[in-house]
C-alpha cells in the first residue's frame, strides 16, 4: 500500500465544515440501535467542545428508508425534508448537522437536485407552503456529524483520558473502519477523503493514537442495503454481505471495527453473533466477536465517559476486552443498570460467541 | 523563404519537419521536452511486429538533423497573429516567427489514478501500460515486491470509452498494445497465467487480429469480456478485483499477481493556451478540430494552421507518418496560394 498515494487523494476530498452552531437532527433508527450514541455526540460537543448545537423535537424522520424502498415518493421526500429546513430557518440556525448517513446522502440528493431543476425546488415550496405555511432557506452548511467530530479531532484527542493503544504491548490498536454507502459514494466531494479511501474516521482514529488497517473487503456493503434486509426473502444477502467483510478483515486481527452509519454498526454487531450460531465461527480472539463501535461511542469513551454510560452494553460483542486493552476502568457490575440505577434486563447468552 | 514552425517535437513532428525541410522550406521545431521523440521514448516495442522503438526513433531523428532548426526545452508562452503570419514568444524571452504553423503535440496519457477504485498510484502491484513498456526496456518484470508474477490481469479501456472518466472516445491502440504485451509477458514468462478483462476487442488493423490469434492459441491467454468494477490489495499485497463477466452475466473474484492498466489518449491539456491564441476549435471529444474529416483532416479553422497525429484524436504510428507526409503539401499549398493572393492584393510584395 502507498500510503502518499491515499494523502494525495485525501487532498482532493476535503470539504468546508461549520465551526459552530449546528441544527442538529437525529437517525430515525440510531436510538433504538445504539441510544448513547447520539448522546454522547451531543454530549461532547456541548460539555467538551463547547458548541452550540440546537434540536427541535418536532423534525420527523427523513423518509429516507421509506424513498430508498419505494414506499414513499420523491416529492413527498422532498417536501418532508423542506420542512426540516424550515424548522431550522425558523430556529435562526443556517448550519445542519446530520446524524445519519443516509439522511446526509438524501439531504445531499436533494440539495444538488435542487441546484440543477430550481423548478422542483420552487414545487417543493410552494407544496410546503401549501401544507404547513412554513417556508425555508437552503443551510449554508450541511455537515455529518462525523465530519464534526473529524473537524475536532485532535481538540478532542487533546481532552482524551484514553488512547488507543494496546496497553500491553504500546502498540497502537488497529481499527478497520466502514464509513457507510451513502456517506460519500452517492456525492464522493461530500466527504471527507472521498468515497473510495475516505479519510473521515481515518483521521479521528489515527488523531486517537489507532492504526487504521484497510482489507480487501473494506468497501464491500455490510449488509443493510436495504433491499437486502428490509425484503425479508432477501436477509440471505444481508447476512452473506457481513460474512464477506468479516472474512476478509479477519486475517488483518483488527482490534475493533469503527462505523459511520446507523445500520453499519448493528448488522456488524449482530450478524457476528447470528454467524457464531449458525456456522460456529467468530472473528475476534478467544472466541469473542470483533467490537463495533460508532464514531461517537469511541470518542466518548476515550473522553473517558462511563462505557455504560455510552451505552456499550447494548451491543452484542462484548467490549470488555477492547476496554481492558485501552485500558478503560470499568464496573462489570454496573453494566446492566440503567441510568436511574434500576436493572435494564440482560439478554441471553449466545451458545457459541463468548460474551461477558 | 517560407518558414514553418512546428510544435512538438514526437513521431508527428519530426516526420514532418523532415519532409517540410527537403521541399525547401526553413523549419523549426519547437519541444518543451529536453530532446525529440515525444511519447515514443517510453515504447519498448512497436505493435504489430514488435519492433524496437528505438530502431524507429532513430530513424526519425536522422532526417531531422538535416538542417533543422530544433529549439529544445522551450515552453510557447503565447502567438500572436499578424500580417505575415505568426509571432511565437517562447519562455526565456525567445520570438521565432512563421509563415504557417503545424500543431503535433500529440496526447496526454489518461492518469490512471482517477480511477481511483482500481488503486494506481495507491497499491503497490497496479501498474499502467506505461510502466510495463519501461519495464519490458529494464529487461525485467517483477512485482513491487521484487517476484516473478505468475497471474497477470490486464484491465482494458482504462479512460477510454468512459464518460464518467471525461472520454467517451475509443482511444483505438490500447487492445492491440494489450494483445502485444501480454504475448510478450508470456515469453519473457512462460509458466505465468494472463488474463485480459476487455469491453470489445477492436483488431482493426493489419496483423492486428492474427496476433490477437496468436496470444489466444499460441500462448493460451484468457479474453474475458468483462468490466471491472474496483480493486483491493491483499494482505501479501496481491491485487483482488471483482469483475463481471458480461458473457457470463456472473460476477467474478480473482487474485492477480500484477494488474495492468491499459490507459487511454485524451487531448493534451497543456496547449490550451495555444488553441486559445491561434483561435483553434476543438471538437466535442475534446481533440483539435478537423475543418474535413475526409477531405481536409489536417486543415484547422484558422488559416495558417496545421494539426497532425494525436493532437487531433487517437492514431497508430502509422497513421501518424502518412498525417506529417500529407500534410506537407497542404502547407505547401497553403503557403503558394498565400503568396499569390498578395500578389495580386499588393504589388509591392516582395518574394
Amino acid at each position: 500500500m502507498i500510503i502518499e498515494g491515499k494523502k494525495r487523494l485525501w487532498q482532493e476530498y476535503q470539504k468546508e465544515i461549520a465551526d459552530d452552531n449546528y441544527f442538529f437532527v437525529r437517525s430515525c433508527i440510531r436510538q433504538s440501535f445504539f441510544p448513547g450514541a447520539e448522546v454522547m455526540f451531543l454530549n461532547i460537543m456541548r460539555d467538551q467542545l463547547g458548541k452550540d448545537v440546537y434540536e427541535n423535537p418536532g423534525h420527523t424522520t427523513c423518509t429516507g428508508i421509506g424513498y430508498h424502498t419505494d414506499v414513499v415518493p420523491l416529492e413527498t421526500t422532498m417536501t418532508v425534508v423542506a420542512r426540516q429546513f424550515a424548522l431550522m430557518t425558523e430556529a435562526g440556525y443556517k448550519n445542519y448537522a446530520v446524524s445519519c448517513i443516509t439522511s446526509f446522502g438524501l439531504y445531499s440528493e436533494i440539495l444538488e437536485t435542487w441546484k440543477h431543476y430550481p423548478e422542483i425546488e420552487a414545487r417543493v415550496r410552494e407544496n410546503l407552503k401549501k401544507a404547513t405555511g412554513r417556508e425555508f432557506r437552503i443551510p449554508e452548511n450541511v455537515a455529518h456529524a462525523s465530519d464534526i467530530m473529524y473537524k475536532y479531532r485532535f481538540e478532542i484527542a487533546e481532552k482524551a483520558k484514553y488512547k488507543l493503544i494496546n496497553q500491553d504491548t504500546g502498540e497502537p490498536l488497529k481499527v478497520v473502519e466502514h464509513i457507510g454507502c451513502h456517506y460519500a459514494k452517492m456525492f464522493p466531494h461530500k466527504g471527507v477523503g472521498g468515497a473510495e479511501y475516505p479519510y473521515v474516521l481515518v483521521g479521528l482514529t489515527e488523531a486517537l493514537g489507532g492504526e487504521i488497517v484497510d482489507y480487501p473487503e473494506r468497501r464491500h456493503c455490510c449488509g443493510f442495503g436495504f433491499r437486502q434486509y428490509i425484503v425479508k426473502m432477501n436477509r440471505g444477502y444481508s447476512l452473506s454481505c457481513a460474512k464477506t467483510k468479516f472474512e476478509s478483515m479477519k486475517p488483518y486481527k483488527p482490534d475493533l471495527i469503527l462505523t459511520n452509519c446507523p445500520g453499519c454498526p448493528y448488522f456488524l454487531d449482530r450478524w457476528q453473533y447470528v454467524i457464531g450460531e449458525m456456522e460456529g465461527i467468530t472473528y475476534g480472539a478467544n472466541g469473542y466477536g470483533i467490537p463495533v463501535f460508532t464514531y461517537e461511542e469511541l470518542a466518548a469513551l476515550c473522553l473517558g465517559y462511563d462505557p455504560w454510560e455510552i451505552g456499550l452494553q447494548t451491543h452484542q460483542v462484548s467490549c470488555e476486552p477492547l476496554l481492558r486493552k485501552i485500558g478503560v476502568s470499568f464496573d462489570l457490575n454496573r453494566k446492566y443498570l440503567g441510568i436511574n440505577g434500576k436493572e435494564i434486563g440482560r439478554p441471553a447468552k449466545p451458545s457459541i460467541l463468548m460474551v461477558e | 523563404m517560407k518558414s514553418i514552425a512546428i510544435i512538438g517535437g514526437g513521431v508527428a513532428g519530426m516526420e514532418a519537419a523532415a519532409k517540410l525541410s527537403r521541399m525547401g522550406f526553413s523549419v523549426t521545431i519547437i519541444e518543451e521536452k529536453d530532446q525529440l521523440g515525444g511519447k515514443l521514448m517510453q515504447w519498448h516495442a512497436l505493435f504489430p511486429a514488435r519492433r524496437p522503438s528505438a530502431e524507429v526513433l532513430s530513424n526519425l531523428k536522422k532526417q531531422v538533423k538535416l538542417g533543422i532548426n530544433t529549439i529544445l526545452n522551450a515552453r510557447v508562452e503565447r502567438i500572436e497573429k499578424n500580417d505575415d503570419g505568426f509571432a511565437i514568444v517562447l519562455n526565456h524571452n525567445r520570438m521565432i516567427t512563421a509563415h504557417a504553423i503545424l500543431l503535433a503535440t500529440g496526447f496526454d496519457i489518461f492518469d490512471a489514478s482517477k480511477k481511483e477504485e482500481y488503486g494506481y498510484g495507491i497499491y503497490d502491484n497496479v501498474i499502467t501500460s506505461v510502466d510495463l513498456e519501461k519495464a519490458f526496456s529494464s529487461g525485467k518484470v517483477v512485482t513491487a515486491q521484487g517476484k516473478t508474477p505468475k497471474r497477470i490481469g490486464f484491465i482494458h479501456c482504462v479512460g477510454s470509452r468512459d464518460e464518467k472518466a471525461g472520454n467517451p472516445h475509443c482511444s483505438k491502440v490500447c487492445c492491440v498494445t494489450g494483445v502485444k504485451q501480454a504475448i510478450e509477458l508470456k515469453e519473457m514468462i512462460p509458466d505465468s497465467e494472463i488474463y485480459m478483462y476487455y469491453m470489445d476487442l477492436r483488431m482493426f488493423g493489419r496483423h492486428f487480429e492474427e496476433l490477437y490469434k496468436e496470444a489466444q492459441v499460441k500462448h493460451h491467454i484468457q479474453f474475458i469480456r468483462g468490466r471491472l468494477s474496483e480493486a483491493f490489495e491483499n494482505q501479501d499485497n496481491s491485487v483482488l478485483i471483482k469483475i463481471e463477466d458480461t458473457l457470463l452475466g456472473k460476477p467474478l473474484k480473482m487474485n492477480l499477481d500484477l494488474m495492468v492498466l491499459l490507459v487511454g489518449m485524451q487531448p493534451s491539456g497543456g496547449i490550451a493556451g495555444i488553441l486559445r491564441d491561434l483561435e483553434v476549435e476543438k471538437d466535442a471529444d475534446g481533440f483539435v478540430k478537423q475543418t474535413d474529416n475526409q477531405l481536409a483532416p489536417s486543415k484547422t479553422n484558422t488559416p495558417g494552421v496545421f494539426a497532425i497525429g494525436t493532437v487531433t484524436g487517437p492514431k497508430t504510428i502509422e497513421e501518424t507518418i502518412s498525417e506529417a507526409r500529407a500534410v506537407t503539401l497542404e502547407i505547401a499549398d497553403y503557403l503558394h496560394n498565400k503568396v499569390a493572393s498578395r500578389i495580386l492584393m499588393n504589388e509591392n510584395y516582395s518574394l
